[in-house]
């Protein structure tokens, strides 16, 4: 038993003395460190201190030119972005009719931004322009402080008008061509030569369309879209409301024509009058087959919908610019029974029309449908004269897929027109 | 004031559904409405916005800005269109009428020809064969996508080239063409069904939320 107490006796020593110093070092180390953070701390601010007066380095290769292809009124101001960028807050751009003196600030680019467009300019005066990359710092009274360097155009930049958009010089070449080649055809037309027009079945079934709401004793209604003459589609559908006026006429069947642009009213009027005179029956022409109903798309279909449900025509053509409106239109004159002609180059409303009409004349087959109708030499001479500009876009594009493809050459930059 | 707009707005838009049955009263009750009230709002809003807006305060601006004398010609050409109303100088309506379906022809033909013909080639015109930059392997994904486009947009040109009989080789690339047509309208229908279903979805939710306020 005295062993072993005395055993235990020289244990709380070493116990003690290492635990002492085992405080002593842990207390130190946590002074240390703590120390060591406070410093760290006071270098950081230190560091923020100076960087708050230290301006983002300047924007390189300033440059200011007038905008090109323009009617003027522009100067386009552009850089190398700062190389401290990331702490850019803003370039502000401003501008003096002075070198030295007057710059006024016009605006701001956010940071990655190396363009700016100035609108404000009159042609004709010399400007100068200085770009500054600007930061700003919070202050400890909780104000705001900027600092900024700047880089000044040396020239003086001055803006004009351009008479011609020259990046739409491959633009003007094509149109020239496929213009000569209309030219030609047309004159080839004029002097008796045949152009063929192959089938179009959706033109096919106007006659047999008309004949049929001949034979039942009801009415055709002609929807021409609802926009406004300013639509190549509309002037395509009241070309086609001329042929079938004559049949109409020559028939002496009710066609009907609701409007929802007045325009369209008055030029559908003198569409129809003048079908009806030149088949001999002016007498049988009257201006209320062409009514206004409303300009809002769907009132429109609305009206029309009920048109169609209490008179049940016999045959509806919708030729010209539709929207949403379209299958509201098609589905109903199809639950009426009628047959129906369609005819748009809008590609949404193409599929329902396609669904719910018997016929339908696809994209250009509108625009194609006034000269298969007509047989007229003008009309057929251009017809022929688009098909070789089709030619000349289908070689281009064989061609420059095999360019592209096997080649390092960028020949698509060529038809590129912004 | 908002509670009798939320019901006159349920009970026209319950009137207009009413013809999903079949025609009746109710439907020509809002269908009128729906066209007179329409046909009234857009000859108000073009009266200011063309008249008054464009004309009127642009020939005679208010905020000391130069008069734009050019509006004048607009006016005239309005005024002209009115001679359709007397039975002996009607034939003058033609000649504005004339201006506009020439300008407007003149005025297009550059933004169709650009979007439609110059833009559709260059966006055709592509390296057909995708490879990866990293791995140098062909990705056949995008490889047969581009093959798809140029293809479909050769066949769907022949398809609509108007001088030559659709037989032979032509006809048969013709008829890719209307394939490739007809798939595309697919697409599109399926998508527009949707947006149009949206429409009902918004439709029914103002009848549910805000009149009868089943929903919350």
């Amino acid at each position: 038993m005295a062993q072993k107490n005395s055993k235990r006796i020289s244990i709380v020593p070493f116990v003690i003395v290492i635990s002492f110093f085992s405080l002593i070092i842990f207390s130190q180390s946590i002074q240390a460190q703590t120390e060591q953070e406070v410093f760290d701390s006071v270098q950081a601010l230190i560091r923020q201190a100076e960087a708050a007066d230290i301006p983002p380095a300047p924007v390189m290769k300033l440059q200011a030119v007038d905008n090109p292809n323009d009617k003027g009124g522009a100067i386009i101001v552009s850089w190398d972005l700062s190389v401290d960028d990331a702490e850019v807050k803003a370039y502000q751009i401003v501008r003096s009719e002075s070198k030295d003196a007057g710059f006024e600030l016009i605006g701001e680019a956010v940071r990655g931004n190396n363009t700016f467009v100035d609108n404000k300019v009159e042609d004709g005066k010399s400007y100068f322009y200085r770009v500054l990359s600007m930061k700003t710092t919070l202050e400890a009274d909780n104000t705001v402080r900027a600092v900024s360097s700047l880089q000044a155009t040396v020239e003086p930049v001055v803006s004009s008008a351009q008479w011609f958009y020259m990046t739409r010089a491959s633009c003007l070449f094509f149109v020239l061509l496929i213009s000569c080649a209309i030219i030609f055809y047309i004159n080839k037309a004029k002097s008796g030569a045949d152009i063929y027009v192959r089938k179009i079945a959706g033109i096919d079934a106007v006659d047999e369309a008309v004949g049929r709401a001949t034979e039942m004793g009801r009415k055709i209604f002609f929807i021409p879209g609802i926009q406004d003459m300013n639509d190549v589609q509309t002037i395509a559908g009241i070309a086609i409301l001329g042929r079938v006026g004559q049949l109409a006429a020559q028939y002496e069947t009710w066609l009907e024509v609701p409007v929802s642009k007045s325009l369209v009213m008055v030029t559908a009027r003198e569409t129809l009058k003048e079908a009806y005179t030149q088949v001999g029956r002016p007498d049988a022409f009257n201006q209320n087959q062409v009514h206004y109903l409303t300009d809002d798309q769907f009132g429109y279909a609305a009206a029309i919908d009920g048109m169609v449900v209490r008179e049940k025509p016999a045959t509806i053509f919708y030729m010209g610019a539709f929207f949403a409106e379209s299958l509201i239109l098609a589905e109903t004159g199809n639950a009426a029974g009628a047959i129906q002609i369609a005819g748009t180059a809008m590609p949404s409303q193409l599929p329902f029309f396609v669904a719910s009409c018997d016929y339908t004349l696809l994209g250009e087959e509108l625009f194609a449908a006034s000269a298969y109708l007509s047989k007229e030499p003008r009309q057929l001479g251009s017809l022929k004269g688009q098909d070789f500009g089709k030619i000349i876009f289908m070689a281009a594009i064989i061609i420059g897929v095999i360019i592209e493809t096997f080649t390092n050459y960028n020949v698509s930059q060529y038809f590129k027109v912004k | 004031m908002e509670l009798l707009g939320i019901w006159v707005a349920a009970l026209l838009t319950l009137g207009i559904f009413s013809f999903l049955y079949k025609d009746n009263p109710v439907y020509k009750i809002c269908e009128s409405i729906f066209i007179g009230v329409s046909a009234g709002y857009w000859a108000i809003a073009n009266f200011f916005d063309a008249l008054h807006k464009k004309f009127w305060i642009g020939v005679f601006p208010t905020d000391g800005s130069d008069p734009d004398y050019f509006l004048w010609f607009g006016a005239l050409l309005g005024v002209l269109m009115l001679m359709r109303l007397s039975s002996k100088i009607g034939w003058i309506a033609r000649w504005p009428l004339a201006f506009i379906v020439g300008a407007t022809a003149g005025l297009y033909m550059m933004l169709y020809f650009v979007s439609n013909a110059m833009n559709q080639v260059s966006s055709t015109m592509r390296d057909v064969i995708v490879v990866n930059s990293d791995t140098q392997l062909i990705i056949w994904g995008e490889t047969v996508g581009s093959i798809l486009i140029v293809i479909g947009v050769v066949s769907g040109l022949v398809y609509f080239f108007f001088s030559k009989e659709h037989k032979g080789i032509f006809g048969r690339t013709a008829r890719v063409g209307i394939w490739f047509l007809m798939i595309t309208f697919g697409a599109h229908f399926g998508y527009t069904v949707m947006s149009r279903m949206s429409l009902l979805i918004g439709r029914i939710d103002f009848l549910f939320r805000d009149w009868l306020h089943l929903l919350k």
